[in-house]
C-alpha cells in the first residue's frame, strides 16, 4: 500500500529528470555576432558534404554549378525513413532564418522552433566544427538558387518518432572531443579537422552500436552500407595499405590504385573533395594514416 | 594400385569442380566476362592516369593507344554480359545492383556517358601530357555509373 505513492513519485522523478535532461539546447547568444563569409563558406559546404543529401535528387554535383538544395532524397534507415529538407534560401527552405539559426542548427542539431534533429543530419561530427565555418557555410547558402519544394514530415516508427529521445541520445553520443586525441602534425590536426568534423567520415566509415552511436572503439573500420546494400570499407592503416599519395589521388579523381572507381555515396564525396584545395586531401591522408589500425 | 588411381581421380574431381560448375553456368559466365571487360579498362586507364599523375613518363603513341583502346571498349554494346539473374542478389560476387535491370534506360545513358567522355580524352590524349585532362571526365562517367548501379564493398 505504502509502495504506491512512492512508485508513483520515482515514476515522477524519473520522467522528470528525463524531461530536463532531453532538453533542446537554447542558442548561444555569442551567435548572433557571428558573421559569414560566402566565398570561404563554398569550400567549408564542399568539405561539409552538404549537397550529397540536400541537392535535387534528379541533380548531380558538379563544381561549376551552383546546387539547388531542394532536399527530397529518401533515407530508409531501422528507425524509419527520413526526407532531405530544403535548405535552399527560399521561404520553404532556410530563407527566413537568422544565421545564428543556421549555426545552431548544425552545429547542436536543433532547430529554430527548438526541437531536435534526428541524427540522420550529422551534427554529431558538425558539433566540432568552427562555429566560423558554419556561419560561412550559411553565408554560402544564402547565395544559392531558390526552390519551392514543401517538406514533407518523417516517417519514423515508435518511440523513435519522439523527438525528446533524441536528447538522450544526445547526451549518450554526442561530444565535442577529437577521438584521435594527439594530433602530431598540423597537417593531421587539419586532416583530423576535416575528417572528424565537416567532412563526418565516420557516419558511414564507423559501425553503430544498438542505439545507433558510433562505436569509437572501431572508428574508421568499417560498417554495414546505412544507404543501400553492402558495406563502407574499413579505411584504418591495418585494412587501408594505399600510400598517402594514393588516397590523395583517390580523393581528387575517384580513381583507386587498381583504376577501378568510386562508386555509391563515396562519388558525391569525391566530387565534394575534389573542390578542396590539394593540402587539404593531403591532410586527410596524413589523418588516415595517423588513426590506430582497427582489423 | 587401382584404388589410388580412383582416389586421386576424385580428389582431383574435388579440387576442379567449382571452377567447372561455374564455367557451365551461363550467368556466372556472364559475371566473369563483364568483370574482365571492367578490367580493360582499368588497365588502360592504368597507363593513361600513371601518365597523368608523372608516375609514368608520358608517350604520345601509347596514350594515344589506350584512349583509342577504351573508345573501343565503351563502343561494346555489352548486351550479353548483362543476363537477368546474374545481380548481387542472386551471387554473393556479384556487385551489380538490381537497377540495372530495373533501370535500363538509365543504364543505357550511363554508358553513352562513358562512351562521349573516352571519345573526347582520345581526341586530345596524344598531344601532351596536358591532353590527359579529360581523364577527369571519364572518371566522372565510370562514377556516376557505379553510384547508381554497383553495390558499395
Amino acid at each position: 500500500m505504502r509502495l504506491l505513492p512512492w512508485g508513483a513519485a520515482l515514476a515522477l522523478l524519473i520522467a522528470g529528470a528525463g524531461w530536463v535532461l532531453s532538453a533542446p539546447a537554447r542558442e548561444p547568444e555569442t551567435h548572433a555576432a557571428l558573421v559569414g563569409d560566402p566565398e570561404a563558406g563554398r569550400l567549408s559546404f564542399a568539405a561539409a558534404g552538404c549537397a550529397s543529401c540536400h541537392i535535387d535528387p534528379e541533380a548531380d554535383i558538379d563544381a561549376g554549378v551552383p546546387p539547388v538544395l531542394s532536399g527530397g532524397e529518401r533515407f530508409e534507415t531501422a528507425f524509419g525513413t527520413f526526407v532531405a529538407p530544403n535548405i535552399s534560401p527560399s521561404p520553404q527552405g532556410v530563407g527566413d532564418w537568422t544565421d545564428a539559426q543556421l549555426v545552431h542548427a548544425m552545429a547542436a542539431g536543433v532547430s529554430p522552433d527548438g526541437q531536435h534533429y534526428y541524427p540522420a543530419f550529422p551534427y554529431g561530427s558538425y558539433s566540432r566544427a568552427d562555429l566560423q565555418d558554419l556561419v560561412d557555410i550559411a553565408a554560402y547558402i544564402r547565395t544559392l538558387p531558390h526552390s519551392d519544394r514543401e517538406n514533407e514530415p518523417r516517417e519514423l516508427s515508435f518511440p523513435y518518432s519522439i523527438a525528446r529521445t533524441v536528447g538522450l541520445w544526445k547526451r549518450l553520443y554526442v561530444s565535442p572531443d577529437w577521438v584521435l586525441e594527439t594530433a602530431d602534425t598540423p597537417e593531421i590536426e587539419r586532416g583530423r579537422y576535416l575528417v572528424e568534423s565537416l567532412g563526418h567520415c565516420a557516419e558511414c566509415h564507423t559501425p553503430r552500436g544498438a542505439l545507433g552511436g558510433l562505436d569509437t572503439t572501431r572508428w574508421m573500420a568499417g560498417a554495414p552500407n546505412p544507404s543501400g546494400e553492402g558495406r563502407i570499407p574499413n579505411i584504418t592503416p591495418a585494412v587501408l595499405t594505399w600510400s598517402e599519395a594514393d588516397i590523395v589521388a583517390y580523393l581528387d579523381t575517384g580513381f583507386t590504385p587498381d583504376f577501378d572507381v568510386a562508386g555509391g555515396s563515396m562519388t558525391s564525396v569525391v566530387k565534394n573533395m575534389a573542390q578542396l584545395p590539394a593540402s587539404d586531401r593531403e591532410a586527410i591522408a596524413a589523418y588516415l594514416k595517423a588513426i590506430p589500425g582497427v582489423e | 594400385m587401382h584404388r589410388t588411381v580412383i582416389v586421386s581421380a576424385i580428389a582431383l574431381a574435388a579440387t576442379v569442380s567449382p571452377a567447372l560448375a561455374q564455367d557451365r553456368d551461363p550467368l556466372a559466365a556472364a559475371m566473369s566476362a563483364r568483370q574482365s571487360h571492367m578490367q580493360l579498362y582499368a588497365h588502360n586507364l592504368g597507363i593513361l592516369g600513371g601518365m597523368a599523375r608523372g608516375d609514368m613518363e608520358y608517350d604520345a603513341d601509347m596514350a594515344a593507344i589506350a584512349a583509342a583502346d577504351l573508345v573501343a571498349l565503351a563502343s561494346v554494346s555489352q548486351q550479353a554480359y548483362w543476363p537477368e539473374g546474374s545481380s548481387n542478389a542472386d551471387y554473393e560476387d556479384s556487385r551489380a545492383l538490381p537497377a540495372i535491370w530495373e533501370d535500363s534506360a538509365g543504364f543505357e545513358e550511363a554508358k553513352a556517358a562513358l562512351l562521349a567522355a573516352a571519345t573526347a580524352l582520345a581526341a586530345t590524349a596524344g598531344t601532351g601530357p596536358e591532353g590527359l585532362a579529360g581523364m577527369r571526365d571519364v572518371g566522372g562517367a565510370c562514377g556516376a555509373c557505379h553510384e547508381t548501379f554497383q553495390e558499395s564493398r
